[in-house]
């Protein structure tokens, strides 16, 4: 299992599939794979793997 | 022995007081270290504590002695400053620079905190001006309305901190420009109103600037609790500050405590980690 913003999920899945299936408005967020950005243009290409600690940052206006 | 009077090395006799240094600066020292020092007596601070007491002096005090009333001299108040903060974190305070992105109320009440606190730099970035529903929770006040914000707040912190190095860029910011804008600035506060300017400026930092260090914002609305306001290193570049949940929207109004809560939270770790601090 991978653990993605303190939850378990399946590895296996591109960063695009799990930002689509888990509802997050890709426009809105910044993602991190162990400690480091993926582009966002690399979201497609990423695979979420085995081990990875991914933190998906979600932005909400207000400032 | 060396004293560092208002920010000069100076030498007193073994055995000198505190009140030998009052006098030195304030030839009249309208009863300054009496048993009830009168109003006018003047603001005496040792090691960067402001006192009332005589005492003995010791090598290596700081003293800073200004008479009531009397706007310091600019070593005068780099003294106080540098005494207030140890000196190791002043000189870091004075060479930082930090860019902020956005000027509401987030942006207007990270500068002050910044320029208060003895940040050297500061580079303000906002394509708006000031209108009266600003009023609500910025740090402008009603003699900015129709002046870009830009140029207000540079205005106020020249009334807070007036050798605070500060400058200005009034643009909308763009994904094309962010590289070449925030060049100069080490580490960034994102202080956007809207959820997808500031995940673009914040990716593209990241994405572009492999040594950026970005302080971010999210979620700080309403008068829910402000125990709930956080920061959070969510990367090795990127701290979160705010509860990530509560949005600005109708009904739901930017209230000015948990926004200056949150920029608050936001300045903090800005000064931490100017002071070599990388945890949230």
């Amino acid at each position: 299992m991978v653990t993605v913003n303190g939850t378990k999920v399946t590895p296996g899945l591109t960063v695009a599939d799990y930002l689509r299936q888990a509802g997050f408005d890709v426009s809105r967020v910044a993602v991190e794979k162990n400690g480091e950005i993926v582009p966002r243009a690399a979201y497609g290409d990423t695979l979420i793997e085995q081990d990875d600690e991914i933190e998906v940052v979600r932005f909400v206006g207000g400032g | 022995m060396l004293v560092e009077l208002n920010g000069r090395q100076t030498a007193f006799p073994e055995g000198a007081r505190l009140r030998d240094a009052v006098a030195l600066r304030c030839h009249e020292m309208s009863g300054w270290g009496g048993a009830t020092p009168p109003p006018d007596a003047p603001v005496v601070v040792l090691n960067g504590w402001q006192t009332d007491e005589d005492g003995p002096l010791r090598h290596g005090d700081s003293v800073v002695v200004v008479p009531r009333g009397e706007f310091p001299a600019r070593e005068e108040l780099a003294s106080m400053l540098r005494a207030r903060n140890a000196p190791e974190l002043a000189d870091r305070l004075a060479a930082a620079r930090v860019g902020i992105a956005g000027l509401g109320g987030i942006g207007s009440h990270v500068a002050v905190f910044l320029a208060r606190a003895g940040v050297g730099h500061l580079h303000l970035v906002d394509f708006d001006v000031v209108e009266p529903t600003n009023l609500n929770r910025q740090a402008y006040r009603t003699c900015h309305i129709g002046m870009p914000k830009a140029e207000a707040l540079r205005r106020e912190l020249a009334e807070i901190q007036p050798w605070a190095d500060v400058c200005i860029d009034i643009v909308k910011v763009t994904e094309a420009c962010v590289r070449t804008l925030f060049a100069g600035d080490a580490i960034v506060c994102e202080a956007f109103d809207h959820a997808r300017s500031k995940a673009m400026l914040v990716n593209t930092l990241l994405e572009q600037c492999p040594d950026k260090v970005i302080v971010a914002a999210s979620g700080m609305a309403g008068i829910g609790s402000c125990n709930a306001v956080t920061t959070r290193k969510a990367a090795r570049r990127l701290y979160i500050c705010g509860d990530g949940v509560t949005e600005g929207g109708p009904g739901q109004s930017l209230m000015a405590p948990r926004v200056a809560v949150c920029a608050g939270h936001q300045a903090n770790m800005i000064l931490r980690l100017i002071a070599g601090e990388s945890e949230a």
